[in-house]
């Protein structure tokens, strides 16, 4: 899940009575599972909460892609560097598929990065984590893009027709990077010694930034009530982060590691696992700026930005040449 | 004909470390590129080098026949092992330079490969069969970024003709000829490199004349890569990096 969060831009859930035709034509669409598709009309609320998740997940997308380039270079097998090539690539296709979902709200892409690059617009929280060890490769396709999935496999119900689209076919993608990432550190766990310490510090690292991914406690998240009306949320933060930890538990189990959380136990009368709440402390230190990588990764993109301007105005120099002489020509 | 067993393995080399080296630089550029197209783009070129290094340094380990894997060929050996040419081992430079380079190696790949096709050694004509289909597009793309760049704005043209003046002296290289190449072309394994000059040659003059590149006129050519005698400084760090894991944990599983 790349979108964290996101608030809607309202003032409070609105009653059916005081909705304008419009709105409650618009709002029994979304209650009959109808999407919602660009030329159609919507709040203005709706399109500005969309592009904000919209954008933010295209961010993540982007900026996904600098805790595993790191590794790329130093992949220990040809294989394993194709599969993180193949998988970044990925990820920056996500990127421009959102980026072009955003679009057709009448956001353009080099808006949506002028204000991430001026602050003004976050990406998700988990990538301002560093990766340490090579094993944190492994845990970030198996345990990030693990609860991306959760959230996105949900999102594909989400009720703008582009956004759901879009999350159909990044799914896809996402759960063959969920296994590849499994897989890898599978090997570490049962690798040698070291290894297995690889593996392990890298899900005891991992764990509570995983979990956060979902936001904040649905007790403090003051702006899904609307977006969840919206059907642009579909579960809540506390829905999604349990499923999560259902799913991830016995696999961490599987691999013979120990829990990352000594709050973690079966509860029967639930069931579900109970876990210890990660420390929201620094969850909100780390979407302020203070996370341990946030500035590296801002650096990192704003100046591939800057560096490459000079790409972008000489292509668009080109192209319209081109296209002058090819109308010269005619 | 059969080929001395050791000049085949020196000829694999050659293929499988050109395509390493330059797929290692070209993924330097992961998420740092100028545009998110040419990031997708960067990554999907270096997948299909690393590929392609799969491909020829496997062939290279059982033609060695002493029970290595790509793996062992890629990670274990020292620099002076290695054989590529030193084109691909330099440093990325700014995108322009990243991009020049990748042209003046696609080229000489998209020439070279044609001919490997009809080799009369089959695994040698089935890779490249396989690497001319990556080669065809990889060539169609960086010409015609050098072209857009070159015909760009001033900034861009002076960004290209930079590049272009100080890779030059590095294309020589991949002509050289030396006893490997003419065991290669009596065994009809693969053609004299000297052979494909005359068809890069007016390759590159046609993209360059589109790009309104001038083709710098000297013929040095700096030389060492692919016969091992004398790499760069630079391989020593790229090797440092890509090896530093299966090195500091030898023998695991990854």
């Amino acid at each position: 899940m790349y979108a964290q969060m996101i608030k809607t831009a309202h003032s409070g859930v609105h009653k059916r009575e005081d909705m304008t035709p419009e709105e409650r034509a618009f709002q029994d669409k979304i209650d009959n599972d109808i999407k919602i598709e660009p030329r159609d009309w919507m709040p203005d609320d709706y399109r500005a909460t969309l592009i904000r998740q919209i954008g933010q997940h295209a961010h993540s997308e982007v900026v996904g892609q600098l805790p595993e380039g790191n590794w790329i270079t130093r992949a220990p097998t040809l294989e394993r560097k194709a599969i993180l090539l193949a998988k970044v690539q990925d990820e920056a296709g996500h990127g421009l598929y959102l980026y072009s979902a955003a679009e057709t709200l009448g956001e353009s892409r080099d808006e949506l990065v002028r204000l991430l690059h001026e602050g003004r617009m976050k990406y998700s929280s988990i990538f301002n984590y560093p990766t340490l060890n090579w094993a944190d490769i492994g845990a970030v396709g198996w345990l990030v893009d693990g609860a991306a999935i959760v959230n996105q496999v949900a999102l594909q119900r989400t009720s703008y027709g582009p956004y759901s689209r879009a999350m159909i076919r990044i799914c896809k993608e996402e759960s063959f990077h969920a296994r590849q990432g499994y897989h890898a550190i599978m090997k570490m766990a049962f690798g040698t010694p070291e290894q297995k310490k690889q593996a392990q510090d890298a899900v005891n690292r991992l764990w509570f930034p995983a979990i956060m991914m979902f936001g904040p406690s649905d007790a403090d998240s003051t702006h899904s009530e609307q977006s969840m009306a919206w059907k642009i949320k579909v579960k809540s933060n506390d829905e999604l982060r349990q499923q999560f930890v259902d799913q991830t538990v016995p696999q961490i189990e599987y691999l013979g590691l120990d829990l990352p959380d000594p709050g973690i136990k079966w509860n029967e009368e639930r069931g579900h696992y109970d876990f210890s709440d990660p420390d929201w402390s620094e969850f909100f230190d780390v979407i302020k700026g203070n996370g341990p990588c946030n500035v590296d990764r801002m650096k990192d993109r704003v100046t591939a930005w800057e560096d490459g301007a000079w790409v972008r105005d000489g292509l668009l120099a080109h192209a319209e040449k081109k296209a002058a002489r090819k109308v010269a020509a005619e | 004909m059969t080929v001395d067993k050791n000049l085949l393995l020196q000829f694999l080399l050659r293929q499988g470390d050109n395509t390493l080296i330059l797929g290692h630089r070209v993924s330097e550029w992961c998420g740092h590129s100028p545009v998110l197209e040419e990031d997708i783009a960067l990554a999907n070129t270096a997948l299909d080098l690393i590929g392609q290094t799969q491909m020829w340094l496997g062939y290279a380990a059982e033609v060695q026949g002493e029970g290595k894997t790509a793996d062992d060929l890629a990670f274990l050996r020292d620099a002076w092992d290695f054989r590529n040419v030193l084109l691909t081992e330099l440093p990325n430079g700014d995108f322009g330079q990243t991009l020049m380079r990748q042209f003046l190696f696609d080229a000489f790949q998209s020439v070279l490969m044609g001919r490997l096709m009809s080799s009369s050694d089959e695994t040698v004509a089935a890779i490249a069969a396989k690497t001319s289909k990556e080669v065809a597009y990889h060539v169609e793309r960086s010409a015609d970024t050098v072209v857009g760049l070159g015909d760009g704005t001033e900034e861009s043209h002076a960004r290209m003709q930079a590049a272009l003046d100080f890779l030059w002296p590095y294309v020589g290289e991949m002509f050289e000829s030396d006893e490997t190449d003419a065991a290669m072309a009596a065994a009809g394994i693969a053609p004299d490199p000297a052979s494909l000059r005359a068809e890069y040659d007016a390759l590159v003059a046609r993209v360059l004349a589109e790009a309104t590149l001038t083709l710098p006129e000297g013929r040095y050519a700096h030389k060492g890569g692919r016969t091992g005698r004398m790499h760069t400084e630079h391989l020593g760090h790229l090797l440092a990096q890509m090896q530093w894991l299966q090195r500091a944990y030898p023998g695991c599983e990854w």
